[in-house]
């Protein structure tokens, strides 16, 4: 039956070509609208390691002076140097990283290539098996390198690509900042998002291309990126070592409830500790907070963003809202059909099958032309010069979404529509005395 | 084939209740050409809707074929109109959009029929009606006596059991009314139950028995004198 309801549809969709479009495009471009928003706040709010993200923590304390006090404020989102090397070397997590970003001259070998800034992160040994990071070739550096200081260097695959075409380059030797380092890894494709790990430097954007143990960078006196506070009245000229400056990341990887309790006492402990030695002057005030927990503290996803799919799919409602109307007076003006076929043996399932059926062509078609819109429109995003934008392309579970919604939405708007149809009293609607 | 017993048909409304039939009797034997006639608003066209299950009487019974039909629900009711029942309606009430084959195919559809049995019985309805030639036409390309052949024609290629006929030569001039009549003898006289609601003297004249409702109500049984052509109204 199927096959003489989707015959009639046609028939019935191509008697009436300019209503069909209409309602086709009314479903296209709520779809198209929907799905566009829809996919850039996916992206945005992206969980950018699935497989470990709730065993991944960003530890707080609060080493803060008195001055501008406020009991229940939040703590400082990064670390000073001595307390992240001391929480580093305590080693209390089952991983852990501390970490900066910065920039650095990569002055090639072949000639061919001028010297150019490339930006950098100096991290420590588990920074790589934590994230989870992909090898193409080799693998990153080990604790003892980084007590060493050694100049070992990890690149990314552009920078593999641009430097080295592309070959094993472990081994090799990079030149940065006038100091050579061996390339002990290389990457492949990597780019989290968001950068989860450091959302001081651009929320959504590549990851670097060069990555060097943080003492290393540290004793080379290696540029630096992100954001600093400082607080006290005594200045530095080294506020990197200052335990009055907060500038570093810190991320832990703990495996169980267990041991995340555990590092929240430890956290505790830590800054009784500190209190003891004449710091930290404020009430304990630490937090623990997993990697999709911080990104929803740190507000990644743009407010706008949100406001955008709301709006958009109001939008859809109101496309729908369109259609129903239109289909309902559509199979309206047909009750005289629907008598007849009633009065002929059809039940009030079959006319509703029937019209829901047509109701789900129409979906169909306006699934295709939503998919292209939101093609359209996810095109137009990329071209926007935001740093999320190059991420706005549609996925396989989008496209699923997408033909889903379409469905759904244009089933919805036939519902009311089929079954007012199949409500024709065809005694009333036949009656001729 | 048709029996309905003490059959009543109210239409409720807030300040008063108004019966379209009352205490409405009828039987019609397999075979037999029943007409049905009355002033308009007498309730003949509420009779032929209960009798083709369009409509629930609100008391007394209905049997058709031997089964209680009057309280049977909607997809039963359907399905009884699918196998048992054809209808003829005055205005032809054939789909505009549906070629002649495809409109007389709509009942067989209902019956999840193969597609060579409704391919058929289609050609043999047609045939019947002298039509088969005109399978591809459209209603509005046909005349009305060519159009009220084609709904006999879907009519009859479901083989009921009952032919319900409602004024079937209401909207058609003299002539095409002639033959739309012999065409209902024709099948009538191949064993077809049919029954037929008419204002036309004339044509009640031509059914074997007449049954005249005055205010929903059967007021005579008779059988037509067949032979006179102008008997207007048969009175006890």
């Amino acid at each position: 039956m199927f096959r003489y309801y989707g015959w009639l549809a046609a028939r019935s969709l191509r008697k009436n070509p300019a209503l069909t479009v209409l309602m086709v495009i009314a479903i296209g471009l709520g779809i198209g609208a929907s799905i566009t928003t829809l996919t850039v706040l996916r992206v945005l709010s992206g969980d950018p390691l699935p497989d470990r993200s709730a065993h991944l923590f960003v530890p707080q304390i609060d080493p803060k002076s008195m001055d501008d006090f406020h009991p229940g404020e939040e703590p400082e989102d990064q670390v000073t140097y001595p307390d992240g090397v001391n929480l580093l070397n305590a080693r209390r997590a089952d991983r852990q990283a501390l970490m900066s970003g910065g920039a650095v001259v990569v002055q090639p070998d072949n000639a061919a290539i001028d010297p150019y800034m490339a930006e950098a992160r100096y991290t420590t040994t588990d920074f790589f098996a934590m994230f989870d990071v992909p090898f193409r070739y080799g693998s990153g550096w080990s604790a003892a390198d980084d007590d060493a200081h050694a100049r070992d260097v990890v690149i990314s695959k552009k920078l593999n690509d641009k430097v080295f075409g592309g070959g094993n380059s472990v081994g090799k030797t990079l030149r940065l900042q006038s100091t050579e380092f061996r390339v002990v890894g290389v990457l492949d494709a990597w780019r989290p998002a968001p950068h989860f790990y450091d959302l001081n430097i651009g929320r959504y954007g590549e990851s670097e291309e060069v990555f060097v143990p943080l003492e290393t960078a540290l004793e080379l006196e290696m540029g630096r990126n992100g954001s600093m506070n400082c607080w006290g009245n005594e200045s530095t000229d080294k506020p990197e070592r200052s335990p009055d400056c907060s500038w570093m990341q810190f991320w832990v990887q703990l495996d169980t409830p267990e041991k995340q309790k555990a590092y929240e006492a430890f956290l505790d402990n830590y800054s009784d500790e500190q209190r003891g030695l004449g710091r930290f002057p404020r009430p304990n005030n630490v937090r623990l907070r997993n990697l999709m927990q911080w990104l929803d503290y740190q507000k990644v996803v743009p407010s706008d963003v949100r406001l955008q799919v709301w709006l958009s799919f109001g939008f859809l409602a109101v496309c729908l809202v369109n259609t129903i109307g239109l289909m309902l007076a559509k199979f309206l003006r047909r009750s005289g059909e629907v008598a007849v076929r009633r009065a002929i043996g059809a039940s009030r399932r079959e006319v509703f099958v029937q019209f829901l059926v047509e109701a789900g062509a129409v979906g169909v078609a306006g699934a295709v032309l939503g998919l292209l819109l939101a093609l359209l429109g996810l095109w137009g995003v990329r071209q926007q010069p935001g740093d999320y934008a190059s991420l706005a392309h549609l996925d396989l579970p989008m496209l699923l979404i997408t033909v889903l919604l379409a469905l759904a939405a244009s089933l919805l708007s036939g519902l009311l529509p089929a079954w007012r149809a199949c409500q024709v009293a065809p005694a009333l609607q036949l009656k001729s005395d | 084939m048709l029996k309905m017993s003490h059959l009543s048909k109210s239409f409720r409304t807030e300040v008063v209740e108004t019966y379209a039939l009352r205490d409405f009797s009828i039987e019609v034997r397999e075979g037999e050409f029943v007409a049905v006639t009355g002033p308009s608003g007498s309730g003949k066209t509420t009779f032929l809707n209960i009798a083709g299950l369009l409509e629930t009487p609100t008391g007394g019974s209905y049997e058709l074929d031997g089964e209680d039909v009057s309280r049977l629900g909607d997809d039963a009711r359907s399905r009884i109109r699918n196998g048992k029942i054809g209808f003829i309606f005055q205005a032809f009430n054939l789909i505009p959009d549906l070629n002649i084959h495809d409109n007389v195919d709509v009942p067989l559809r209902y019956r999840r029929m193969s597609g060579s049995e409704r391919k058929r019985r289609i050609g043999e309805a047609l045939e019947r009606v002298g039509l088969s030639a005109r399978m591809r036409h459209y209603p509005a390309e046909l005349s009305g006596g060519q159009q009220q052949r084609v709904a006999i024609a879907r009519a009859l290629a479901g083989s009921p059991k009952l032919l319900l006929a409602d004024e079937p030569t209401g909207n058609l001039d003299t002539q095409m009314a002639r033959a739309v009549m012999q065409l209902l003898e024709e099948i009538h006289r191949d064993g077809a139950t049919i029954v037929m609601v008419t204002h036309d003297p004339e044509l009640a004249a031509r059914a074997q028995r007449n049954v005249h409702v005055i205010d929903g109500q059967v007021v005579d049984l008779g059988e037509a004198p067949r032979l006179h052509m102008n008997v207007t109204r048969v009175h006890a």
